[in-house]
């Protein structure tokens, strides 16, 4: 299985880290690639859009072809994570500071995301949250986003007083939060098997 | 699920470590009013950092450098979506507060001001907003992580356009860590206490003037830790720094870097991303300046990007020789 991570900006590394960790857990025999340019994505098996900032990673993934290329792989049905700034890309409506900053989504998730959510760095937060499928993580959140709705086929995987914080269409999972820069690989070993049903 | 208080947590490591990994592979450019912080947004910024005067203004007015003006930090947070610095006079624990009360989303202890406290820098892990602090050396570095820097910049010449200081400080900084990972404990212990000094300058110095003892282990010497309490910090850290090849945190080029190129060369020697102060708004055509500094940066390792992206901008920045600088011209001396 090789799982490629859109490396345009972000926190790329933790990523590559935390998925090489959920696939040995898994003893799943793959490779997992960082990529800044075109032509990776498209020859994985799964692709992660990490956190980093959402106005920087969609103009570089739109101006160099990359954003095709997860459409074409999510289209696929194999699966497509993203993660803070992830799941901003990955959704089909922003609020009113995506649209001010002209940012381009994927649409991947039929969900409408609330950037900056819970306030600036200083109101960033970590909490113990109950996650579908998976159960309690330490969840990691960063300046995050939030989804305000969602249409019926998006599956809630976790919530937070009144916002979504994870949720799932069929291949393709979004997170407010950062798994990735916790030891804990339960999140990303999910993801790898959400291809297989 | 119904958020427990009791259960959040903010300001740990973890949160403020965090937001820095989320920079890497981006420009932070120095902005001085909401018109050009929004010009660094849309050429794909991924934070700006907040000046009443970019660096190299600084340098021209001479005079006292201090925090900017808290409603000039405001319109500029009130303009832009992605995360606003600010910078702080080294030691200069109320302007840190201040930031930190206006919101801003990480701190700059920085060079750049006229420093506060020639002793000590702030103990940062008594906050929760996140800094970035400038380093010129491995002890430097290691000093301002265990102080609780969330991120690591070349402290370069900052102003001056040239990028050889920049160079020069990654250099340093990796060619000690290279040596680092050939030590064992023992020796990694030895340079600890070399590093771990600085924090007794001003105890010793005290001390010496009034004809009393040296001092030891189990002397506080910086806020409420002993120095031996920060000898064993620090070799911990150390030891991390060996283990991992790289320093814990992010690792920024600062200072100096003025064209697509000297921000790729930065990337090329291991600098996460890159901080642009005068090297934008100097130049002749700032939006195209950003643009093209983004690009570099993120296509650091393709010389033809590097061409593409650097045709036809016009004027860089004028530029200062660092050597023809004077000792108190040049700002990376400050605060060690």
């Amino acid at each position: 299985m090789r799982v490629a991570i859109v490396g345009v900006q972000g926190d790329v590394e933790e990523h590559v880290l935390a998925t090489k960790r959920a696939l040995k857990n898994l003893k799943i025999d793959g490779e997992v690639v960082a990529t800044r340019r075109k032509g990776v994505v498209s020859k994985s098996d799964a692709v992660i859009l990490p956190g980093g900032e959402s106005t920087t990673i969609s103009k570089l993934i739109f101006s160099d072809g990359i954003a095709d290329e997860i459409l074409q792989l999510a289209e696929e049905g194999k699966p497509v994570m993203g993660t803070c700034a992830g799941l901003i890309l990955l959704s089909k409506y922003g609020d009113e500071q995506v649209e001010k900053t002209d940012t381009k989504l994927l649409g991947l998730l039929d969900a409408k995301v609330k950037r900056n959510a819970f306030g600036r760095q200083r109101e960033s937060f970590q909490v113990p949250l109950e996650v579908k499928h998976v159960g309690k993580f330490e969840a990691v959140f960063i300046r995050a986003p939030a989804i305000v709705e969602v249409s019926k086929d998006v599956e809630v995987l976790a919530t937070l007083e009144n916002f979504i914080v994870a949720a799932r269409q069929k291949n393709v999972l979004g997170l407010a939060f950062h798994p990735e820069l916790t030891n804990d690989a339960r999140i990303h070993e999910f993801f790898l098997k959400i291809g297989e049903s | 699920m119904k958020i427990n208080l009791e259960e959040l947590k903010f300001g740990t490591e973890l949160i403020k470590r965090g937001f820095a990994k989320m920079q890497k592979g981006g420009v932070i450019m120095d902005v001085t009013n909401a018109e050009q912080a929004a010009i660094a947004e849309e050429a794909g910024a991924v934070a700006v950092m907040a000046l009443h005067k970019v660096p190299a203004d600084i340098r021209a007015t001479g005079g006292v450098a201090r925090m900017a003006d808290p409603k000039k930090i405001q319109e500029i947070i009130d303009a832009v979506t992605i995360p606003v610095m600010a910078k702080c006079r080294i030691g200069h624990i109320a302007e840190a507060r201040a930031l930190e009360a206006l919101g801003v989303d990480m701190i700059d202890e920085s060079e750049v001001l006229t420093p506060a406290d020639v002793f000590f820098h702030i103990d940062k892990r008594k906050f929760v907003v996140p800094f970035v602090c400038g380093a010129r050396s491995l002890g430097e570095a290691v000093r301002r992580i265990w102080e609780g820097a969330a991120m690591i910049r070349t402290k370069g010449e900052a102003g001056t356009g040239n990028v050889v200081e920049a160079v020069k400080h990654m250099r340093l900084i990796n060619r000690a860590i290279f040596e680092l990972q050939k030590m064992n404990e023992e020796k990694i212990y030895i340079t600890a206490e070399n590093y771990a000094y600085r924090y007794a300058e001003l105890a010793s110095r005290v001390r010496e003037e009034m004809g009393l003892e040296k001092v030891s282990r189990n002397d506080v010497v910086f806020e409420e830790y002993t120095l031996g309490e920060i000898i064993d910090g620090i070799y911990e850290i150390l030891l991390e720094i060996r283990e991992l090849g790289r320093l814990p945190v992010v690792n920024f080029a600062a200072g100096g870097v003025a064209t697509p190129a000297d921000a790729a060369l930065m990337m090329q020697l291991g600098a996460d991303g890159v901080f642009v102060g005068s090297g934008i708004f100097k130049s002749s055509n700032p939006p195209e300046y950003a643009k093209a500094i983004v690009e570099a940066v993120q296509h650091y390792d393709e010389p033809e990007v590097i061409a593409e992206v650097s045709k036809g901008l016009g004027e860089a920045m004028k530029g200062l020789d660092v050597f023809k600088l004077s000792e108190e011209e040049r700002l990376q001396t400050r605060g060690v």
